[in-house]
Parts: structure tokens; C-alpha cells; sequence
């Protein structure tokens, strides 16, 4: 029967939460096709997760191998064409992560299969795949159709579907040869830990964020005056770590921190999902920004549509005035 | 070092209420201010650090219609030796596949040891150009690139994983690095530059000079057909505050307080 593949993301020893999302999305679409659902784990001595993965799978693919110990995208992509050549998957799913951008393009090409990137919603359509992705930093959707083929590539953004329960009845698992004649060029040498920060952000209940909308770091006291008045420490998007404004600890979001707080102030942050996934959990979040159509109010519980450089100010007084009369 | 680097040229839209347009497949273009994809300044800073340090030089490369020839005035302007415009009608509606098409007909006779692009761009966010373009002229890659240390002959990078993570590859080169933002500190263009850079030659190809087919570029030669272009729906609609600055911070204070965050 014809199948739809999902390949597994572990780091560490743990499997990814990707991993579930993509098996939930996966289901999804075989149980509406008539398709069975398979999910192929390359690493070494893996077999633990071969067993966590048969619970949400008809069938788990493992490939076994010291050379797969840790992601290389090259290792993974010259076995997947292998798998990919012989078992002829309808759809092949792969996260939209760090290591699901370095393998992707170059497995579709070996593959001869067409790609779709970055995909916030997909479905078979007829020898097609239809899909949803985002441009312009979320401002806009866009949906289109990839050609026909034999099978499609699609990588979904991570976050975007809720991750599967685990089935009564558990897959087959199969074990699947490492290539033998593989020769590598790329070699993964070592980790290297985020610095660890002053103080961690994501132990803290009240967050005043601060992005790319403050346009020069002379203006940073703004919001840091908000989030002392609050008691609450200061977070930021990607791009005033980037210019070395503020410390890479204090950035909020898929390659920052995941924070959780009670109450998330955004201010002059548009929303990319990069900064969302790192946020939306917190209970309270109140966003200000003067662009209405900032893809992050469709997340916040208050919106304020105006300058930070009024807005924030104001705050800071009322709630300075409040603190002193209380 | 020769270095090649391709560059693209995307509307500023994080400030303005986008449109769709008549056609319904994209957004109306008028009026949107243009920049240096993000990525690609950083890119383009990373080939110039590491020429200045080994000599050589830098080629800056894109493929786009009226106009973007000023992302390559920028590069020039910035330090790049040479420039080169991929400029047919034929290119129009071209994905992240047919892209990396018309960029490896333009970079396969070229000479170099190692071609840079962005991890995304701006706009169509694919984050797929750089990979499917070091498959096609058969280099290794890596993407999320956050450091590049150059040997003899070989590479060092970092890589960025996901939250503050990062990972070292030994790499041989030619190589092709999808650079990733806040690895250096893109220059600014000084006056000098620009003085300069008008003065130096972009070179002009068309789909003929790079030996390729109207079949195998634009919408044709993609992989994605677009059908739609339409703003998200909102998941959940927040209660926007209006008023003075004054009243909206009053609001604010009542509901804090409600909860007990202040
Ligand atoms: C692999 C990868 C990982 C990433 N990881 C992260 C991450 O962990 N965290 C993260 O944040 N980003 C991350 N990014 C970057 C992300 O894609 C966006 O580029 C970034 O989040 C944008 O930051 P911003 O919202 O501050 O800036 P912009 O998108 O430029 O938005 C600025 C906002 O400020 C508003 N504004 C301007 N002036 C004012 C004013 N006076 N008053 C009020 N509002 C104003 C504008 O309307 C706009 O909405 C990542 C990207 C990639 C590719
Ligand atoms: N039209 C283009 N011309 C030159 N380079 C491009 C073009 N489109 C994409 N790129 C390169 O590919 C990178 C990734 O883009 P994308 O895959 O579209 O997200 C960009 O940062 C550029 O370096």
C-alpha cells in the first residue's frame, strides 16, 4: 500500500516534538487517502526510539549506523534517496527545523521529486500536493499546488499541528540497511552551548519584549524602564541580538528562549512564527505595535495600535503612579 | 578565495499594510520601499571579511527584473569586485527551484571556492535557494551557517540548531554556506563606495546567455504553482485598546492589577 513517510528528528537522545506534529498531520491525510503511515529514524543504536515511534506509526523504518550517530545532512539525504527510490512514498514530511532546511532541498534534488517549503497546511491533490505557506513574515498566506510527480517533499513548520497520541495497536518496526559504499565529506565535529546569560528569562512572570520597532539602541531604556516598573526583566526579538543591542540570552523565540511568563508585552515586534513559538504559552500577552495588520495580534489577548515611543511611556507612569499610591 | 554570493532584492513590508493584487496570485508592488534581503547583507559581509583576510575577490550575483540591479550597486559599492544581473521576463514567477536553476546556469563556469546565500529570504521565506543550488552544482552545504573559519582546502562552520544551539562541521570546499543573520556586523555603504561602484560594470545575461529554456524557468520551470495570495485569517482577535496613550495605559494598569501582576 502506498505510504506516507515521516522522518523522525532526534537530538540528543530524545526525539523532537516535531517529530509528533508531523506524525499527527501525517495521519491525518493517510486516514482520509486510503494510505498507511510510515516513519524512518536514522541514528545509532536507536532502537528505543524505534519503540516510542511504533506507537503512532503503521510502521517504523530504522536505519542503524555509527556514521548516523548525529544529523549530517548529507549522510541523511544519500540514505533517504535510497528509501525514498525503493518504497516510492506518496508524501515525504520533514520539519521545517534547522536540520530539516539543511537536508530538504538537496534530498528533493537527488530525489527528482518537487519540494515545498515551509508549510503551514498540505493535502494530496489528485498527482499534486496542495499547500499553504506563509510570506512576507506572516503578512500573507499563500496557497499553490505542487506539480505532478511521483511523490512530493514538503517540510511543515514546526508547532503548527497539535502532536498525535500514541495508538492502541503498535507499527512494525523494520530495519533498513546503511547504505555500504557511503562516503561522507561533511563531518559533524561538536556542539556548542549558548553561553549561559545573567539571568534566564524564562523563569521570569513578566517579559517586556522589545523588537526591531525601537530603531536604535539609544532607545532601549523605553522598555527597559516598562520592565523595571513592572518588576519584570526585558526580552527581545532576533534582530536586536543580531545588531548586538541587547545579549542573545535575552531573545525570545525558536533559536532564543521559550519563555512562559504571566504577562508578555511585545512591543515593535511584528510576529514572525520564528518569534511566536517562543511566546505564545505565556497567559497574558499584550501587544503594541503601530502597524493594525502585525501578524503577533492575532496572538495577543490586548492590542494596542500605536507608537511604543507614546504607549510605552504612558504605561510606565501609570503603573509607577499605581505602585506609589498602593 | 574567490567568492560568489547571490543576493536578492525584497520589498520592506514589516511596516506596511500589504495589498493584494488585481491578479490575485501577489501583492500590489507599488509604493513598497526595497532593501537588501536581511540575510543576504550578512552574506555579502561575511565574503568581504574573508577576502579582505585572503585576498581574492567577490562576486555579486542576482536574478530579478527592473531595479534590482541597486542590490548589486550596494554589494559593489560595499567592496565587491564584480557584479552580475540574471535579467529575462522569462524569469518572472520563478520558486525557490527555478531560481537556483537560472543562479547554477549563471555560477557552473564561474570560478570559485565557495558561494554564499542567505538562510531565507525575506519575502518568500523558502529557505530552500541555497540548498537546491549546492545540489545542482554538486558542493557540499550547509545552512544556518553562524561562523566560518577557512583552511586549506577545508572548512570549519558553525551551524545554528534551535534555541542558542549550535553545531561544528568539517566541510570540504568549493562549498556553498547559507548564511544565517548576526554572525558579523554588516558594514554600512559609504559615500566613497557608492562613487565607486558607479563606476564599475554590471554584467547583463539573459535566459539565451545561460543556455536555458523558457521551459525550465519561470512558473514553467517551478515546482509550486501559486493560486493565492490572501491575508491569514486572525486565530483570535484580541481586544484592541483605544484612546489617548494616557487612557490605553490606564486600561492596561486595570487589567494587571485584576490579575495580580502588579
Ligand atoms: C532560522 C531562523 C530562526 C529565527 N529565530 C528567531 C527567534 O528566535 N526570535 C525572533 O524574534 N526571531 C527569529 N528569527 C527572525 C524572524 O524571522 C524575524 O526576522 C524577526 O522575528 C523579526 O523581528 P522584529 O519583529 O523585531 O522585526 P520586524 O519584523 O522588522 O518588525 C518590526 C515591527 O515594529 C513595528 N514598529 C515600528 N516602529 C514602531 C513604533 N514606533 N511603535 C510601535 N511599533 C513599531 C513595525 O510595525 C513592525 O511590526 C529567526 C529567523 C530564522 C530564519
Ligand atoms: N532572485 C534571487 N537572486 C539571487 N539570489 C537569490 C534569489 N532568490 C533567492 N536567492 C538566494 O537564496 C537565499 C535564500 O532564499 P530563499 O530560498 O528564497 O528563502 C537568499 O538569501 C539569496 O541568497
Amino acid at each position: 500500500m502506498a505510504e506516507i513517510l515521516v522522518l523522525a528528528e532526534h537530538r540528543r537522545g530524545a526525539l523532537r516534538d516535531v517529530t509528533y506534529e508531523l506524525l499527527a498531520k501525517g495521519r491525518e491525510i493517510t486516514d482520509s487517502g486510503g494510505l498507511e503511515l510510515s516513519t524512518i529514524v536514522l541514528g545509532s543504536g536507536c532502537s528505543g526510539f524505534a519503540g516510542e515511534l511504533s506507537n503512532h506509526a503503521d510502521r517504523v523504518l530504522v536505519v542503524d549506523h555509527p556514521d548516523l550517530a548525529e544529523f549530517n545532512a548529507e549522510a541523511y539525504s544519500k540514505v533517504l534517496v535510497g528509501v525514498i527510490a525503493e518504497r516510492k512514498p506518496r508524501l515525504t514530511l520533514i520539519g521545517h527545523t534547522s536540520c530539516g532546511v539543511d537536508l530538504a532541498p538537496a534530498l528533493a534534488i537527488k530525489s527528482g521529486l518537487p519540494l515545498a517549503t515551509d508549510c503551514i497546511d498540505l493535502s494530496l491533490d489528485g498527482g499534486g500536493l496542495a499547500v499553504t505557506r506563509q510570506v512576507y513574515g506572516g503578512k500573507m498566506n499563500v496557497e499553490g499546488v505542487l506539480r505532478e510527480a511521483e511523490g512530493h517533499i514538503a517540510t511543515v513548520r514546526p508547532a503548527t499541528f497539535e502532536p498525535g497520541e500514541p495508538r492502541g495497536e503498535p507499527g512494525e518496526v523494520v530495519s533498513l540497511e546503511y547504505p555500504a559504499e557511503l562516503e561522507l565529506v561533511t563531518r559533524f565535529t561538536g556542539f556548542v552551548e549558548p553561553p549561559p546569560g545573567e539571568v534566564d528569562i524564562a523563569d521570569a512572570e513578566i517579559i517586556v519584549g522589545v523588537g526591531r520597532g525601537i530603531k536604535d539602541e539609544k532607545n532601549i531604556p523605553v522598555v527597559r524602564e516598562l520592565a523595571e516598573a513592572l518588576k519584570g526583566e526585558l526580552g527581545c526579538s532576533r534582530p536586536i541580538v543580531d545588531k548586538g543591542w541587547l545579549p542573545k540570552d535575552r531573545q525570545v523565540g525558536s533559536s532564543g528562549k521559550t519563555v512562559k511568563p504571566k504577562l508578555y508585552i511585545a512591543s515593535g515586534i511584528s510576529g514572525s512564527f520564528q518569534h511566536v513559538m517562543g511566546m505564545k504559552g505565556s497567559d497574558l500577552i499584550v501587544v503594541v505595535n503601530k502597524d493594525s495588520k502585525a501578524p503577533l495580534f492575532g496572538f495577543a489577548d490586548y492590542g494596542v495600535v500605536g507608537d511604543l515611543f507614546k504607549v510605552l511611556p504612558a504605561l510606565t507612569e501609570k503603573i509607577r503612579e499605581f505602585k506609589g499610591s498602593g | 578565495m574567490e567568492i560568489v554570493v547571490c543576493v536578492k532584492q525584497v520589498p520592506a513590508t514589516a511596516e506596511v499594510d500589504l495589498v493584494v493584487d488585481d491578479s490575485g496570485r501577489g501583492i500590489e508592488s507599488q509604493g513598497l520601499v526595497q532593501e537588501m534581503n536581511e540575510w543576504d547583507e550578512y552574506a555579502i559581509e561575511e565574503a568581504l571579511l574573508i577576502k579582505e583576510r585572503l585576498g581574492g575577490t567577490v562576486t555579486a550575483i542576482t536574478m530579478g527584473g527592473e531595479g534590482v540591479d541597486a542590490v548589486l550597486r550596494r554589494c559593489l559599492a560595499k567592496g565587491a569586485d564584480n557584479a552580475i544581473w540574471l535579467k529575462d521576463e522569462a524569469f518572472e514567477g520563478s520558486d525557490a527551484y527555478a531560481t537556483a536553476k537560472v543562479l547554477h546556469a549563471a555560477i557552473r563556469g564561474l570560478e570559485y571556492d565557495l558561494v554564499f546565500t542567505g538562510a531565507q529570504s525575506g519575502d518568500d521565506n523558502y529557505s530552500a535557494v541555497g540548498g537546491i543550488l549546492a545540489e545542482l552544482l554538486g558542493l557540499a552545504h550547509a545552512q544556518m551557517v553562524k561562523k566560518v573559519e577557512v583552511g586549506e582546502g577545508t572548512l570549519v562552520v558553525n551551524r545554528e540548531l534551535e534555541g542558542g544551539l549550535e553545531e561544528t562541521l568539517e566541510l570540504p570546499m568549493p562549498a556553498l554556506l547559507a548564511i544565517q543573520t548576526g554572525l558579523n556586523e554588516p558594514r554600512y555603504v559609504s559615500i566613497m563606495g557608492i562613487r565607486k561602484a558607479r563606476k564599475k560594470e554590471i554584467t547583463v545575461k539573459g535566459l539565451g546567455d545561460l543556455g536555458l529554456t523558457g521551459g525550465e524557468v519561470g512558473e514553467a520551470g517551478s515546482w509550486m504553482k501559486v493560486q493565492r495570495v490572501y491575508a491569514p485569517p486572525v486565530e483570535k482577535e484580541p481586544e484592541i485598546l483605544t484612546g489617548s496613550p494616557e487612557e490605553v495605559a490606564g486600561r492596561l494598569v486595570e487589567v494587571f492589577r485584576s490579575r495580580g501582576l502588579i
